[in-house]
């Protein structure tokens, strides 16, 4: 993925502009929930973060696949870092879900379906990355990895239906079940819009680096 | 205003990571693109004495 320096720029402009425009929707244009007050903005946040979660997963998924067929680097760079950048979004999906649920449910933490099943995703996402420094070879490294992110990708359809699969505490339904305000959709559609440019632009870089790491090492050996 | 702190906490979080991020990302690219203009010279240096030997 070498993507020209007036791409990323191109993307970053958008990410910024959608981003304002998020922004003003949740503190601004947003009306306050009656029941939650001034903390259910926190959902316009969560949820983004949370669906970066599970759509890094399914990169990770798709590109963990075309390398066990093609074997090339090029693929193992976007593997890698969707599996880094998927990482970093379950982890705040996770704490700022703990943020939502103290002052709502009036404790951090509970072994709810949704959180547990999400937990489980953040200790996949973890393996896949450690499995790579436990290997003695890099492409075996890369090959357990690609497997292990082929397995991550099984635990996201059980997040999505845990809620109904088993009872728990989480509100998993009620974007699809038509439970929110005009206002209150058309603002999580702007937030979800911005983080995914947020996302694609974050993954541009991260490859590129991934992939200049990989120019490097096979510099050194020439040397 | 009850719970804004939580509110603050929130996005203050998904903020700080994300840019955090972004900087190490930008801070790599830039060192790998010394690396890649040093090694580039040492190759070049390499090439040019071995011709010289030739």
């Amino acid at each position: 993925m070498n993507t020209s320096h007036k791409t990323k720029l191109g993307l970053l402009a958008l990410s910024a502009a959608l981003m304002i425009w998020a922004h003003y929707m949740v503190f601004v244009y947003v009306p306050t929930e009656a029941v939650m007050g001034i903390v259910q903005r926190i959902f316009y946040v969560m949820v983004p973060v949370a669906w970066l979660a599970m759509f890094s997963t399914f990169v990770l998924f798709i590109a963990s696949i075309a390398y066990l067929k093609t074997r090339k680097s090029s693929w193992d760079a976007v593997a890698y870092s969707a599996a880094e950048i998927g990482l970093l979004f379950t982890t705040l999906a996770i704490v700022v879900g703990m943020l939502w649920a103290k002052p709502i449910w009036g404790v951090w933490w509970t072994w709810e379906p949704r959180l547990t099943t999400t937990l489980v995703l953040w200790l996949i996402l973890l393996a896949c990355l450690m499995v790579r420094k436990v290997a003695n070879d890099p492409s075996r490294g890369s090959i357990f990895a690609a497997v292990v992110g082929i397995v991550a990708f099984i635990d996201v359809p059980i997040i999505g239906m845990s809620t109904t699969l088993w009872r728990g505490i989480h509100p998993g339904g009620i974007i699809f079940e038509g439970g929110l305000a005009p206002p209150m959709l058309q603002t999580l559609l702007v937030s979800l819009a911005a983080f995914t440019v947020l996302y694609v632009l974050m993954m541009v870089l991260r490859v590129t680096v991934k992939n200049n790491e990989i120019t490097i090492e096979k510099l050194k050996t020439l040397r | 205003m009850e719970n804004a702190g939580y509110l603050f906490a929130a996005y203050a979080l998904v903020w700080v990571t994300v840019f955090g991020f972004i900087l190490i990302l930008l801070n790599q690219q830039k060192k790998f693109r010394q690396d890649l203009e040093s090694l580039n010279a040492t190759l070049k240096e390499n090439d040019t004495s071995s011709g010289d030997g030739s």
